[in-house]
């Protein structure tokens, strides 16, 4: 349910599955998705390694993965499609990933206004309260473009 | 290939070689990083362009979270360059400032340290696309290197 008729948080779940190449590319699939809230997983890929000797995930994949989610959660509070652009991300590695264990990254877009949204968010295996990494951003909104999962418009 | 990543380094040093870096870092490649040692003696990070790195495919656009990852990965090479580290640096954390859109092609990237202490070094990155006075993305990053 949301407050915008026409739109279904379900939207997301198909935007992240079908709309953005590079999200499909890494496998990253939806956990859990309500209003201003949005929850994400990565399953463990030798390929996105970034410390061979031990395994350890690249800090960059930490990096997409939250600026993902964060976005994310910034449509789900807008509650439709509005062309979004990240304005900044700053990310705090608290812990290594432990190779082999899937990736879970939660985010809150806990401020909306006329053309900022502030978002924050963790990265983690087991629980939330035990993160490998935190993150803030703040994203302008409405930007110039067409929106995220909207076709087109043909003329 | 089952040499250690400090033997890849020690040889990716003595024949001035900074791809071999990156050969050995899994997500590099998947990303499809490239680098070349400038005349200088500086390192060019190259993130040339794929359909996969989209994130806005209505723009289209490269993914924010691609672009992060590229400087991330261009202040740690920028690192084992030209430090004398035996380590992988850990990142501690990254700022990324996003200032324009990654258009559909080639991007560029180089690093410059601005801070080196025995424990920690701040690396400083900028990407570009056609014209280096218009960056896309600048970004900090702090390092424990013990």
């Amino acid at each position: 349910m949301t407050d915008n008729p026409g739109f279904d948080l379900d939207n997301i779940r198909q935007l992240v599955r079908q709309g953005i190449p590079h999200v499909r590319a890494l496998g990253v699939d939806v956990e859990t998705v309500e209003v201003g809230k949005m929850t994400v997983r990565l399953d463990y890929q030798e390929r996105l390694v970034g410390n061979p000797e031990t395994g350890v995930l690249h800090g960059g994949v930490i990096t997409t993965l939250l600026d993902t989610v964060s976005g994310l959660a910034v449509h789900a509070a807008l509650q439709k499609f509005l062309p979004i652009a990240t304005l900044d991300l700053r990310i705090d590695y608290l812990r290594p990933a432990t190779p082999g264990e899937t990736l879970f990254a939660f985010a809150h877009c806990y401020k909306l206004t006329r053309n900022v949204a502030f978002t924050r968010g963790v990265a983690y295996h087991d629980g939330i309260d035990d993160p490998i990494a935190n993150t803030a951003g703040s994203f302008m909104l409405a930007t110039a473009g067409p929106a995220m999962g909207r076709k087109r418009k043909s003329r | 290939m089952s040499q250690s990543f400090l033997e890849m380094l020690n040889a990716a040093r003595a024949a001035r070689d900074p791809r071999l870096m990156l050969d050995a870092i899994p997500y590099a490649k998947f990303l499809g990083l490239d680098v070349r040692e400038t005349d200088d003696g500086g390192l060019l990070s190259v993130l040339p362009f794929d359909d996969m790195l989209i994130g806005n495919p209505m723009l289209p656009a490269i993914h924010g979270g691609v672009t992060g990852a590229f400087l991330e990965n261009t202040a740690i090479v920028t690192l084992l360059w030209e430090r004398d580290t035996t380590k992988m640096p850990k990142t501690i954390n990254i700022t990324v400032e996003y200032l324009r859109s990654g258009r559909p092609q080639d991007s560029f990237a180089v690093g410059t340290l601005t801070r080196q202490g025995r424990r920690v070094a701040t690396v400083r990155t900028e990407a570009w696309q056609d014209d280096r006075a218009q960056p896309i993305a600048v970004a900090t990053a702090h390092f424990l290197l013990a």
